[in-house]
């Protein structure tokens, strides 16, 4: 049986464009306007693989400048979690490619995690990213998830041991988030540096592999490919919204075409 | 009867206290928070760290620091009132004693720089000293709201080789500085060593910032026995994070003494007035640790407002949240205004210059004397004020 977990690892697997890694473009929900984003989603998702929909927080402890303002001025613009959903549930049948929530711990707990699960199921969410919570305090989180054959994504880093990569990345469905640096958002990589890396997360974990943290540029995707299932591109991608550039156009820039 | 709750057993192996606390944090600092919680559970059995830390409290702190009865005020407010006097320990506050045994912990876990947060500065001043103190260098985050209202402080940070780095986001005050002191330790986990200033944050801070402020409990119950002989029947402090508060708390919790902790309630019961998080708070997850919190109805964390720059902070520790949980511990708000009167009342009638945080608990327990007439009172002086003179000034000049 599938679930929406197995569809999104397969959507990474065979992505849109044989050549590349996946392209999962991050957005800030709401961001910049809150009047633009059901369309700005569909349109995306024309060209991206999957969307990492970003619920705005008050203290996004792994975000660098750009995503914190951008995360600022959607709350101010009165983004909310049940927006988000209902946005997403409004426009399923046209959002062309999985998405995926990406939030903080405290706004999901303010909604309810089994209500969470719920209204993210019947808005075609396919799973949840949640930098804040770890292995060990997700639990019953990981038992409501199921419930509904949602993925939680794990998180890894360059300086997780391999014991406990391991029993990050147990299981199958969905894909493994790995953090190109040991710092925040934001930042400019180096994609020589962390080969080894992904060639350790992919030798241990037995889904799919998505780099995130600093991918900016087609370079960046380019030397990534054969090393990572996907690539991960926020602020760069946010910086391009805040300039007007066209965001289809941003993402098939990403794979060089 | 319930069976009665062994105050010990808490935090348990999750770093919960009951159902509050644990570890949310991004998955780049898990490893390094287990090593500090294995680093520091070694260091707090280990007889030679335990020995230089108390000759260090000793001879660089100036413990232990007196038990004082405080004649007039008793007078004034028709009770007996003692005062645990932090504002004598060296640099100024309780904050020292947490400050020391951290930096104590990061030279033996081979760290090769300090980072901070603080609010009123009071920790940051502890931490560059005590940075100092063991040769590491150090930088404290300081919302740039604080680090106007709390200058003396910033120059003393400065005069101790720290550098201080202004936080102009957010809310400009502790919680900004907090997220930015955790963002820098994100980027390097394993030379930097977080030092943070009170009982929040993830598991093991809760804990190890108590264990290292037991030390001002321990030393007033033995004091105020021997006074007295016998027990307060009552024990008060302020909440920020509420580090002073559990310090002193702890060491009373299984006796039959009443313990109440006091909340800034700024000027006014709405959101964004106050920073009074125990008494109006809701449960939700903040800087690592599930705790009651200041927030709206979509887990956006609100801004707080405090005259004291020290307790204006939209968190608090878990073991307050699981304190007030039980019914073990009241939790009280008390108004600027009532703050900045108190604080008046002690320097005339005692001749003591308290923090502004520190007035919360004299206007606290002045409001108890009036309900418990002859009451025994023991209130945490966790500080000194010479850092508030410039509220001082603004508060004379009418600005609210
Ligand atoms: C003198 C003094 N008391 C109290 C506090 C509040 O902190 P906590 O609640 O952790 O004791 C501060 C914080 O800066 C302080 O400087």
């Amino acid at each position: 049986m599938t679930t929406p977990a197995l569809t999104l690892s397969a959507a990474i697997r065979s992505p849109k464009h044989p050549g590349s890694p996946a392209i999962m473009p991050y957005v800030t929900s709401g961001w910049p306007t809150r009047e633009g984003f059901g369309d700005l989603l569909v349109a995306v998702s024309q060209q991206a693989d999957a969307i990492e929909v970003g619920v705005p927080f008050s203290d996004p402890m792994a975000d660098g400048p750009v995503i914190q303002r951008t995360s600022r001025e959607a709350i101010e613009a009165g983004t909310t979690l049940p927006w988000i959903l209902q946005t997403l549930a409004a426009r399923k049948d046209e959002i062309a490619c999985p998405t995926v929530l990406m939030s903080y711990l405290n706004p999901l707990l303010a909604h309810g995690i089994d209500r969470l699960v719920d209204d993210a199921f019947a808005a075609g969410v396919s799973g949840f990213i949640v930098p804040d919570l770890p292995l060990e305090e997700a639990t019953a989180f990981d038992a409501a998830c199921a419930r509904r054959g949602l993925a939680r994504i794990a998180l890894v880093t360059p300086v997780t041991p391999d014991e406990r990569l391991r029993r990050l990345t147990a299981g199958e469905g969905g894909f493994v988030y790995a953090v190109t640096v040991t710092g925040i958002t934001g930042g400019d990589l180096t994609p020589g540096d962390i080969h080894d890396y992904l060639a350790r997360v992919r030798a241990i974990a037995g889904k799919p592999v998505c780099a995130g943290f600093g991918i900016r540029r087609a370079e960046h995707v380019a030397a990534l490919a054969g090393h990572a299932d996907g690539c991960i591109v926020g602020t760069a991608f946010l910086e391009a919204l805040g300039r007007g550039d066209d965001p289809q156009a941003f993402v098939a820039g990403l794979r060089g075409t | 009867m319930d069976e009665p709750i062994d105050w010990n057993a808490w935090p348990d192996g999750q770093g919960r206290f009951g159902p509050f606390g644990g570890r949310y944090v991004p998955e780049t600092l898990v490893p390094a928070l287990e090593r500090l919680e294995q680093e520091a559970k070694a260091a707090l059995v280990d007889d030679g760290f335990l020995e230089t830390l108390a000759g260090e409290l000793a001879a660089w702190v100036g413990r232990p620091t007196p038990l004082t009865p405080a004649r007039r005020l008793s007078e004034a407010w028709g009770a007996e009132v003692w005062l645990k006097r932090e504002d004598l320990a060296h640099t100024g506050a309780h904050k020292v004693n947490n400050a020391l045994g951290q930096c104590l912990l990061a030279k033996r876990m081979g760290a090769t720089q300090i980072i901070a947060e603080t609010g009123a500065g009071q920790h940051g001043v502890a931490t560059a000293a005590a940075a100092a103190r063991v040769g590491l260098p150090c930088i404290v985050y300081m919302g740039a709201v604080d680090v106007e209202r709390q200058a003396p402080n910033v120059r003393r940070m400065q005069a101790f080789g720290t550098e201080v780095r202004p936080v102009s986001h957010g809310d400009a005050t502790l919680r900004a500085a907090i997220d930015e002191a955790l963002r820098h330790w994100v980027s390097d986990p394993a030379g930097v060593f977080y030092c943070l200033g009170s009982v929040v944050g993830p598991h093991p801070y809760p804990w190890l910032v108590r264990q290292f402020q037991r030390v001002l409990g321990v030393e007033a119950r033995t004091q105020f026995v021997h006074a007295t002989g016998v027990l307060p029947d009552v024990v008060m402090a302020c909440v920020g994070g509420g580090s002073n508060a559990m310090g002193l708390f702890h060491p009373f919790l299984a006796d039959d003494v009443a313990i109440v902790g006091l909340e800034p309630g700024g000027r006014g019961t709405g959101l964004g007035e106050h920073a009074a998080t125990v008494a109006l708070g809701t449960p939700g997850v903040l800087h690592g640790t599930y705790s009651l919190l200041l927030q709206d109805p979509f887990g956006q964390v609100q801004e707080t407002h405090s005259v004291s720059a020290g307790l204006d902070y939209s968190g608090v520790g878990p073991e307050h949240a699981f304190l007030h949980h039980t019914g073990r511990a009241t939790y009280e708000v008390v108004p600027d205004e009532a703050a900045m009167d108190a604080l008046y009342e002690l320097a005339r009638l005692e001749g003591i210059l308290c923090a502004v945080e520190t007035a919360h608990a004299f206007a606290g327990a002045k409001r108890w004397a009036a309900g418990h007439p002859g009451a025994r009172i023991l209130i945490g002086c966790s500080g000194r004020g010479d850092k508030d003179l410039p509220i001082l000034s603004a508060w004379e000049a009418g600005e609210r």
